[in-house]
């Protein structure tokens, strides 16, 4: 209760001052029969001491994949998040703000947001980004929205190897819409054809980059037949640490980015909260949803930040609002911020380096296990093994031995035969003695 | 001066200005600190993160392996720790002081709940981990879902919502499923005026078109006009509840059940829940679908603008379209429900990838803990006994547009402004000037110059009568006739009047190299 500082006296008093009998006074407005006279079936309040113990009880149940190898990728990955990041997310005056609707006194947040929106353009090549979205699956679901505002048409196209949760969340969000989506199969081997679908109807083609599986493409080629047919290339990117290495999507043509930004700065956190992020061409920007920072300066002169063009959004528009979205990620597109600051160019595309040869180096001890066969020719830092065993078998034996060995296909992708699939990822974060754990435990299941 | 390429001041200019007595030469004024943008500081090589040498090995990026830069500056971690930190310094927050903004809910933000939501083994746990290495997580999250399913009096709950407009898409999708699953197909959905301007645009993503319905004089929905659009094609009401007048609709059962009659579904907007915590479950109230912001009501901390969460509570009727995933509870412990098949058929799908926002279910159940069954029904009456000290403390000043008690918020409008030349935003900027964050202004929308003041329930007495003067000295200096005092407020702030209408006539939205990058410059401003 040490939160709320009245006392019993404090309270008799301020009551008598507002002119009612008792506190019950404050609720007459609520239905007679509908009050509760008692508490609440739940337990009485708890000391910090015992919210600490319960809490540690939890996680004493969980495996932590800080104690054990962990190669788990599949949208979601395990990077070292710098001290100074955390840190800084937890300094009072970041944590406990809220959105910054006085940008006088809210300069810091608001030049924070700046920066981020600056930093995800210059990575993924655009030209302009929002100040984060809910996640990557969200984000890609509003840039196909997006799409369908820019270019006027219904119809988008999705790769078959885009995150299947992306596809879920965009089909679930586009259900009750005029707009629709053409869904491809996922394919292991070989490109999708998207052109026997790209027609004049077409809003958008929605590739992912690495994909599903880890393969890495140049998509220069189809942007350009998406231009000529009138459509956008969408672009997702959910291992943001891929462009450190990689051509931006921007260089190969995109006109919209969805990404996940939790690789960097943002904690694993079983999945949530992260950072959606989005980015597109300047002429797209009254169309992209979301929050936006812009630069002006106050009536002094001095250079300052404030959010701008929310024409677009719901205070304003209501039922005719580009989306719906409210909230953003601000604290994670902070650590987001923060965390890139300290890579900077240098540290940023060394990380990408370091992933990139970890992750090649460990997929050429796996193929060359008996059982064990690396499918791509092309990746990032995460790859899919096909095994001479039910990979779902194979993962509960490795965390057996207290292994997180990767994430079965067919937990994401339950309908298609790809049991023996096995998603492995590779980062900074897998010492050469997990690598070695990983190859021998592997060596003894199979 | 530098110019950046849209010709504006790279840096403050103030040590151009003609008051030179007052300037300094850095732009800082002692323990005011400025700092330039991360771009216009430091200088490549530098490093703010120790890394290996990556082993050589051949590519295998194909052809897309980057060949140009892209542009980042290299920073050591000194400068970055203390760009942020003198950043930090230039926002307002609950830490720093009162924050009143309507609506909001800005209550305290505990500690323990960041330390539980950093253990290891809670905040470290990848989503795709196997099941049977999660057990804790899950528990965790059925112990959450428990506390909402008992504190709302609703027989299920959905988690996965981001923040609380999404929660409403949520409740909404589930609402035109479950129509849809009767073979109807409803077109309208009724949402008050004075509705958040989240509860239109997220019917109209769901494919329905929205009515506004009025509000009578005393504030709350006018239930004639109500029941005149009400008709069997309307598929649901959207309320707030209490509303965002500050008010208790006191017709809620007759609404819920007026709506129930023609076959439709009641959507509760649940972003006022603290009002009423332990004193009235909204599923006893008629409610078939509600969001529960996990970051006002259970204080998760609103980090500037998010992360939200926003799990929905759903009745029997509509349970069955919850969106996936959901945690179930069998002999081998717990399990998820990750896939629309078999005990989720009839789910209308998936709202985000993996699980929800963990970090904020940790955060909300700790102060769930903490306070307990009797620790929220205090909740409830110390945010609303707040709420109408402020509102007496203040109705022979303010006019309130309405009578009688509110709930967890008091609205004012700005009539006793009138002929001031004082508005109600040049209140709320002179209120920055007396260390305050500003109420929520001109929301919401159906009281002309709204002020929407939520005090909280962890303010003390003296924070309320120190602001209650605060506001009477302002109201009564604005009568006095000191109109310009008030428009050139802030006076003390980081950064005076901003000007927000050239930001949008010309939006500048990312940083742009400059075209003459004089190096020594560039230098200069990190230096700092």
């Amino acid at each position: 209760m040490r939160y709320m500082p009245h006392t019993a006296d404090e309270r008799a008093i301020m009551l008598q001052e507002i002119g009612v009998g008792s506190v019950d006074d404050l609720f007459v407005d609520i239905p007679a029969e509908a009050r509760l006279t008692g508490l609440l079936d739940l337990p009485l309040h708890a000391s910090e001491m015992d919210v600490e113990k319960n809490f540690r009880t939890l996680a004493g149940k969980n495996l932590s994949p800080y104690s054990a190898p962990c190669f788990l990728g599949a949208g979601a990955y395990q990077h070292h998040v710098p001290s100074v990041a955390d840190h800084l997310i937890q300094r009072s005056e970041f944590l406990t703000a809220y959105t910054p609707y006085q940008p006088e006194i809210s300069q810091g947040t608001l030049q924070a947001l700046f920066e981020f929106q600056t930093q995800v353009a210059l990575i993924t090549g655009m030209e302009v980004a929002n100040a984060s979205m809910y996640d990557g699956a969200t984000s890609c679901a509003e840039s196909v929205l997006m799409a369908c505002r820019v270019t006027r048409r219904k119809k988008a196209i999705l790769s078959g190897n885009l995150h299947p949760h992306y596809r879920d969340v965009t089909r679930t969000t586009l259900q009750f819409t005029e707009f629709e989506a053409t869904e491809l199969s996922p394919t292991l081997e070989g490109q999708e054809d998207f052109e026997a679908h790209i027609g004049k109807d077409i809003a958008c083609v929605v590739v992912q980059n690495p994909d599903f599986f880890g393969r890495v493409q140049d998509f220069t080629d189809l942007a350009e037949k998406c231009h000529d047919a009138g459509a956008l290339l969408v672009v997702v990117v959910n291992e943001i640490v891929s462009l450190g290495a990689m051509m931006s999507p921007g260089e190969m043509g995109a006109d919209i980015v969805a990404g996940e930004g939790q690789s960097i700065g943002v904690p694993l956190s079983f999945g949530g909260p992260y950072v959606g992020l989005l980015a597109t061409r300047q002429k797209y920007v009254r169309q992209m949803p979301g929050r936006l920072c812009g630069e002006t300066v106050d009536q002094d002169g001095q250079r300052g930040f404030v959010l701008t063009l929310s024409t677009r959004e719901q205070h304003i528009r209501r039922e005719k609002a580009t989306s719906n979205i409210c909230t953003n990620a601000g604290l994670c597109s902070l650590a987001f911020t923060v965390h890139m600051s300290l890579l900077g160019e240098t540290g940023f595309t060394n990380l990408a380096k370091i992933n990139h040869s970890e992750a090649a180096a460990t997929a050429e001890l796996l193929n060359a296990l008996e059982g064990v066969e690396v499918i791509n020719d092309t990746f990032f830092n995460e790859f899919t093994l096909r095994l001479s065993a039910n990979a779902s078998d194979v993962v509960e034996k490795l965390a057996a031995k207290g292994i997180l060995g990767g994430v079965p296909v067919s937990r994401l992708l339950p309908d298609a035969e790809v049991d023996n699939l096995l998603l492995v990822a590779v980062t900074e974060t897998c010492a050469a003695d997990d690598i070695e754990k990983l190859v021998s435990a592997l060596k003894e299941i199979l | 001066m530098m110019l950046n390429n849209q010709g504006r001041p790279t840096r403050p200019n103030t040590s151009e200005q003609d008051n030179s007595a007052t300037n300094t030469f850095t732009g800082n004024k002692a323990l005011e600190l400025e700092t330039p943008l991360i771009f216009e500081q430091g200088v490549p090589g530098r490093l703010g993160v120790d890394m290996t040498e990556p082993k050589k090995v051949s590519s295998r990026l194909g052809n897309t392996a980057r060949s140009k830069p892209i542009g980042l500056p290299d920073l050591s971690e000194p400068q970055v720790l203390r760009h942020f930190v003198r950043l930090s310094r230039q926002n307002y927050s609950i830490d720093s002081g009162f924050y009143p903004l309507g609506s909001c809910t800005m209550k305290h933000n505990p500690r323990i709940n960041e330390k539980v939501a950093r253990l290891a083994g809670l905040g470290d746990l990848h989503p795709m981990q196997p099941v049977s290495t999660v057990q804790g997580a899950l528990e965790l999250i059925d112990d959450l879902a428990h506390w909402l399913k008992t504190i709302t009096g609703m027989p299920a709950v959905a988690m996965s919502p981001a923040a609380g407009a999404h929660g409403e898409l949520c409740g909404v999708m589930a609402i035109r499923a479950a129509h849809e699953a009767k073979g109807e197909a409803r077109k309208r959905i009724l949402v008050p005026e004075s509705a958040h301007g989240t509860n239109p645009a997220t019917a109209a993503l769901c494919g329905y078109k929205v009515e506004s319905v009025p509000a009578r004089e005393d504030g709350r929905m006018d239930l004639e006009a109500f029941s005149e659009k009400l008709g069997p094609d309307v598929a649901g009401v959207m309320l707030t509840n209490p509303n965002t007048c500050g008010l208790f609709e006191n017709d809620v059962k007759k609404i819920a059940d007026m709506v129930h009659e023609v076959g439709a579904y009641f959507y509760c907007d649940g972003a006022n829940l603290n009002a009423i915590l332990g004193r009235v479950r909204p599923g006893d109230l008629g409610v078939d679908a509600m969001h529960i912001n996990l970051h006002k009501t259970f204080s998760t901390p609103h980090g500037g603008g998010g992360p939200g969460s926003g799990p929905v509570v759903l009745s029997e009727a509509l349970a069955a379209f919850a969106p996936i995933p959901f945690v179930t509870h069998g002999e081998n412990g717990f399990d998820l429900v990750e896939h629309v098949e078999g005990e989720a058929s009839n789910s209308f799908g998936r709202m985000k990838a993996y699980h929800g926002q963990m970090g904020m279910f940790i955060r909300a159940l700790a102060y769930m803990q903490s306070h307990g069954a009797d620790g929220l029904r205090q909740i409830a009456e110390d945010a609303v006994l707040n709420a109408n000290y402020i509102r007496v403390g203040l109705n022979d000043m303010l006019h309130s547009p309405f009578d009688g008690i509110c709930m967890h918020e008091a609205l004012f409008d700005d009539s006793s402004l009138k002929d001031t030349g004082v508005t109600t935003l040049d209140l709320a900027k002179a209120m920055i000037d007396e260390g305050y964050h500003p109420m929520t202004m001109y929301f919401p929308l159906v009281v002309h110059g709204a002020m929407l003041i939520e005090p909280t329930e962890s303010e003390s007495r003296e924070t309320l009568d120190q602001f209650i003067g605060a506001m009477r000295y302002l109201l009564n200096k604005a009568r006095d006739g000191e109109a310009t005092y008030f428009a050139q407020a802030p006076h003390f702030a980081p950064r005076r009047r901003l000007d927000e209408t050239g930001a949008a006539r010309n939006p500048i939205l990312r940083w742009t190299p400059e075209e003459d990058d004089p190096q020594s410059d560039r230098t200069l401003s990190a230096a700092s």
